[in-house]
């Protein structure tokens, strides 16, 4: 707890960066293996596989599923603006600028792949 | 505890798995519209060398990938040093591998 | 007008803790409230400062969690409420009180090649230096560093890896490699790559929001991370 307290006291914009792209790391790093052998089932067991297929139509495992779409999103942007921060010796407003239009073009881009489908 | 040559790997595999990303995240909306099925997935991958190259790549990528980033945090919050971390890092990044390559080849060509 | 009582609790081993009355002023700067205590209440309280103006950074300590140079740090800045806890530096050895062993922090940078490597003898002219090259332009953002340690205590990358260099040791190690006068490049190239080097920061930033002279480590290891890829490549061909 009171360590807890400690690094709050510390955190800031950057910081937050870091820990989300730690923690979204760490909860793809863990859900992988599983992912993976779910999937080796159309081998081993098909009928099994099409039964865990038909769980992600509850609403626990849609979450679960939204959840696991958010930690790749936000870990592959995290990711590209840190290697913008490190390779690209820009000014921080560029960079802003950047990552702005980014977003901006991604969500245009996801938008019309959502109406397209 | 990285050195320039993990930290290169570390960027280029991410480099590498950027557009891949981006590309099972287009995959992954455009799967579940209708529900999932194992026929449905296998249909679009088995014996597709195309979608083979893809998630192998992808696999072996994120093998590379994981194993880096999780010998950071077993150094840095687990306190891991040494052989036991180099041996940490082999092991995580081998049975990612492993079972990701099981994975590949259970859809396209098994 | 009677002064306020402020409460400061003040961090004098692992989990021991003492809180004093401090009368407060106007424009009162926390060393100014380590002093008081000291020469009212505990004169066995050990902290350490020299120019009381911020230039020779060795006032630092933890004020409520965060790294700040004490002498230039007001007190009605930080208090919440009028309580204010202060403790020793991070990431270094506590000697006693308010007191840490510096020389962890110092033997970085030696180990960083944060060091002079000239080529002139005192025989030879003055070496011109051109104040408006790129490079220079560069050095110069980082050479105001008083060694203070705030960004060292504040990198939760130093916490985690004890052999970790460090912000203001890569820092100094990025002004050298941009300072013409420097003549070992590889060298500090070398040294910044090593397991211990500037490859393991993960640009968390806390060392420049924190800097108090407002320097800029992160982007200066940003530097260093683009210049040992760049050899790397270079070598390969």
């Amino acid at each position: 707890m009171k360590t807890a307290r400690n690094i709050i006291s510390r955190a800031h914009p950057l910081w937050n960066a870091y820990i989300l792209h730690r923690l979204s790391g760490l909860g793809l790093a863990l859900f992988l293996p599983v992912h993976f052998w779910v999937l080796a089932m159309a081998v081993t067991a098909p009928a099994q596989l099409d039964g865990f297929l038909h769980l992600t139509e509850t609403p626990v495992v849609k979450l679960a599923e939204v959840g696991l779409v958010f930690l790749l999103a936000v870990h592959m942007f995290g990711g590209l603006r840190l290697m913008a921060l490190e390779w690209l010796p820009w000014s921080p407003s560029q960079k802003t600028m950047a990552a702005l239009a980014t977003a901006l073009s991604f969500f245009v881009a996801a938008l019309f792949f959502l109406k397209a489908i | 505890m990285l050195n320039l040559r993990l930290y290169m790997l570390q960027r280029i595999s991410a480099l590498l798995m950027a557009p891949l990303v981006l590309g099972h995240l287009a995959v992954m909306i455009y799967a579940i519209q209708g529900g999932l099925s194992a026929a449905e997935i296998l249909g679009r991958t088995q014996g597709s060398a195309l979608w083979f190259m893809f998630y192998g790549t992808f696999v072996i990528a994120a093998a590379i990938h994981g194993a880096i980033g999780l010998r950071a945090i077993a150094h840095e919050w687990g306190g891991l040093n040494g052989v036991l971390l180099d041996g940490f890092m082999w092991f995580t990044g081998l049975g990612l591998f492993a079972f990701g390559g099981r994975a590949v080849w259970a859809v396209t060509f098994a | 007008m009677a002064a306020d009582l402020l409460d400061i609790k003040i961090q004098r081993g692992p989990d021991k803790y003492e809180t004093f009355q401090v009368p407060s002023h106007a424009s009162q700067t926390v060393l100014d409230v380590v002093s008081w205590v000291q020469q009212n209440a505990d004169p066995t309280l050990s902290y350490r400062f020299a120019c009381r103006v911020g230039m020779c950074g060795s006032c630092a300590m933890m004020v409520n969690g965060v790294p700040r140079w004490t002498c230039r740090t007001h007190i009605s800045k930080v208090s919440k409420g009028n309580a204010v806890t202060i403790g020793p530096l991070r990431n270094l050895p506590v000697i006693k009180d308010l007191v840490v062993d510096m020389d962890p922090f110092f033997d970085k940078w030696i180990a960083a090649e944060g060091v002079h490597h000239g080529s002139r003898t005192r025989d030879d002219p003055i070496a011109p230096v051109d104040t408006s090259t790129p490079a220079r332009v560069t050095a110069n953002a980082g050479i105001e560093c008083i060694n203070c340690a705030v960004c060292f205590a504040a990198c939760d990358t130093v916490t985690g890896s004890a052999d970790y260099l460090g912000p203001a040791a890569l820092q100094r190690a990025w002004t050298l490699l941009n300072d013409t006068k420097d003549t070992a490049a590889a060298t500090i190239l070398d040294a910044v790559s090593d397991r211990n080097g500037c490859h393991n920061c993960h640009a968390m930033g806390s060392c420049t929001a924190y800097c108090p002279n407002e320097l800029d480590p992160m982007s200066a290891i940003a530097g260093l991370k683009r210049e040992t890829a760049k050899s790397l490549l270079r070598r390969r061909r």
